[in-house]
């Protein structure tokens, strides 16, 4: 089992390693422009909870939305080979399991969010960010990396157009990049607003990253709902891909 | 001497949900009850018009769907139970081309190989090999997308055939392509005989299942309707026909002797009727009234 996984992950392997430079340069354009304009321009005048700089309360934000949106969309390509090319066939007709296919689908989409939240950790220092790196940071950053890998194939494997794709995007993603603790603390919403946001996955990943990054610890609530997403989301991709079988 | 079988079909049946003219959900079935028994080192041919239930037929097969009912064996291996012991003994060439275009021609074999779990100097050399047997040894570092249609084709039987399945599916395998490249993959076919490797494929040229087929099963709207040699199905409808044009659609009468169609041919008088030898297409129109497209 553990050579399929190694065998679905290496492909995305060799495709990134194809791109790796495009793959550098374009995760770059997005954090750059929301440091500069929400860190340098707009952060100046704005007032965090714990009186830091609007930058570092920025930066957790920016990495969990960012590794959220790479990593979906790692695998939101898996449309395409699945209703036009048709390439992952080949991966069905073949003596390995359909979860091997999974996870090392995943694992590659998560090895994706996390070289760009790399990026965007090496340029939030270059712009004066001033946060802590530890295990749990980063096992945070993978846990959202893997929810949301999950997410895309999930979305991959049942979605039958490039437009209901867009959609899943437009209705799902983006709220959730503006809303779940990534630029203002959830708690400045109202009441009813604040429990739907607090049930997201993302905010909890927000929030943990920017207490653990701020020196603070984590909440064991927070890293227990992402677990659960986590769980969760992959019973939803074996159910899905069992389903593909019938 | 009696070959062994390769796979057993069992009554089996495919139903699918799907939404009928009026919007409602409704079953469709696409293969209803069918009975094959595929020998060793034959090529067997499914033969039948679009929406005959022939791709429904090779999926099941090769397990990228589950039959409704019924059951399918390899050998002593069952289909429900025992897919990566089957999946491990053939190789399947899809009708859709599905290389994965982000890779390269080497790379789309090398994650053949992996998927195959051949070990890496032996999945190396058949690369080198199957690349050559169909002269793209020069292209293993290009793109899938500068491939012709042609080349395509070509690579998606050795990709199949790269880790020496004993059974092979094709299905269209020479669908769109044009004559001079359908005879070059005609040869391949062939040459798969030789070797000992079981061929299913699926097709609607009837001149490719008379080319390649040893036995040859007619599908129509999901049922089988015959089944047999080509030479033996041609026989049943008569050997030869007398083909005429009569109230505007092709009219046919089958005799067992050339010279009871021409005699009929010169009886009748007929402008531009013709006395033939009848083909398997002729075999098809008579068993269902429906013409091969």
């Amino acid at each position: 089992m553990i050579f399929d996984i190694y065998t679905a992950f290496w492909r995305d392997w060799v495709v990134l390693r194809h791109r790796m430079i495009k793959f550098i340069l374009s995760r770059m354009v997005a954090p750059i422009l929301y440091l500069v304009a929400f860190g340098w321009g707009l952060g100046r005048h704005i007032h965090t909870p714990g009186g830091g700089s609007y930058l570092d309360f920025l930066v957790p934000g920016i990495l969990a939305l960012n590794s959220m949106n790479i990593s979906f969309n790692s695998l939101a390509s898996l449309h395409g080979e699945r209703i036009y090319h048709k390439s992952i066939e080949e991966y069905f007709v073949s003596p390995i399991s359909p979860l091997s296919f999974a996870i090392g689908k995943i694992l590659a989409a998560v090895l994706r969010g996390l070289i760009s939240s790399s990026i965007i950790v090496v340029l939030s220092y270059l712009f004066g960010a001033d946060f802590t790196i530890m295990p749990l940071f980063v096992f945070v950053l993978i846990l959202n990396c893997a929810i949301f890998a999950e997410i895309g194939f999930f979305a991959a494997m049942t979605i039958t157009s490039y437009e209901d794709m867009g959609r899943f995007n437009t209705y799902i993603l983006m709220p959730m990049s503006f809303l779940c603790g990534t630029f203002f603390s959830p708690e400045r919403l109202p009441v009813v607003f604040c429990y739907f946001i607090q049930a997201l996955p993302l905010t909890h990943a927000s929030l943990l990253l920017r207490s653990i990054g701020g020196g603070h610890g984590g909440s064991l609530i927070s890293v227990g709902v992402l677990l659960f997403y986590t769980a969760a989301c992959f019973y939803l991709c074996a159910r899905v891909l069992k389903k593909a079988q019938e | 001497m009696e070959r062994q079988t390769a796979i057993a079909i069992e009554h089996i049946k495919k139903v699918f949900k799907h939404k009928n003219a009026s919007g409602k959900a409704a079953l469709k079935t696409a293969v209803d009850d069918l009975n094959l028994e595929i020998k060793k080192g034959e090529i067997f041919g499914l033969l039948g018009p679009n929406g005959a239930g022939k791709t429904t037929t090779i999926r099941m097969l090769t397990m990228l769907t589950q039959p409704t009912e019924g059951k399918i064996m390899y050998g002593g291996y069952d289909t429900a139970k025992d897919s990566k012991a089957i999946k491990a003994m053939i190789g399947v060439v899809p009708q859709h081309i599905n290389f994965d275009q982000d890779l390269t021609v080497g790379e789309n074999m090398q994650l053949h190989g992996r998927l195959q779990h051949m070990e890496p100097k032996w999945r190396e050399k058949r690369i080198k090999e199957m690349l050559e047997y169909v002269e793209l040894e020069d292209c293993v570092n290009d793109g899938i997308r500068s491939l012709s249609g042609g080349m395509k084709r070509r690579l998606l039987i050795v990709r199949a055939l790269m880790h020496e399945p004993q059974i092979l599916f094709l299905d269209e395998p020479t669908v769109a392509l044009d004559p001079q490249v359908r005879h070059r993959i005609w040869d391949l076919i062939s040459q798969l005989r030789e070797k000992g490797v079981t061929v299913v494929l699926t097709t609607h040229y009837i001149e490719e299942a008379q080319t390649l087929c040893d036995r040859v099963a007619i599908m129509n709207k999901g049922h089988l309707i015959a089944l047999d040699t080509p030479q033996a199905l041609q026989r049943r409808v008569g050997e030869y026909v007398a083909e005429w044009m009569g109230n505007g659609t092709r009219q046919l009468k089958f005799f067992s002797t050339s010279e009871g169609a021409r005699k009929f041919a010169y009886a009748l008088g007929h402008e531009g009727i013709l006395a033939r030898k009848a083909n398997l297409e002729d075999v098809f129109v008579e068993l269902t009234g429906r013409k091969v497209i």
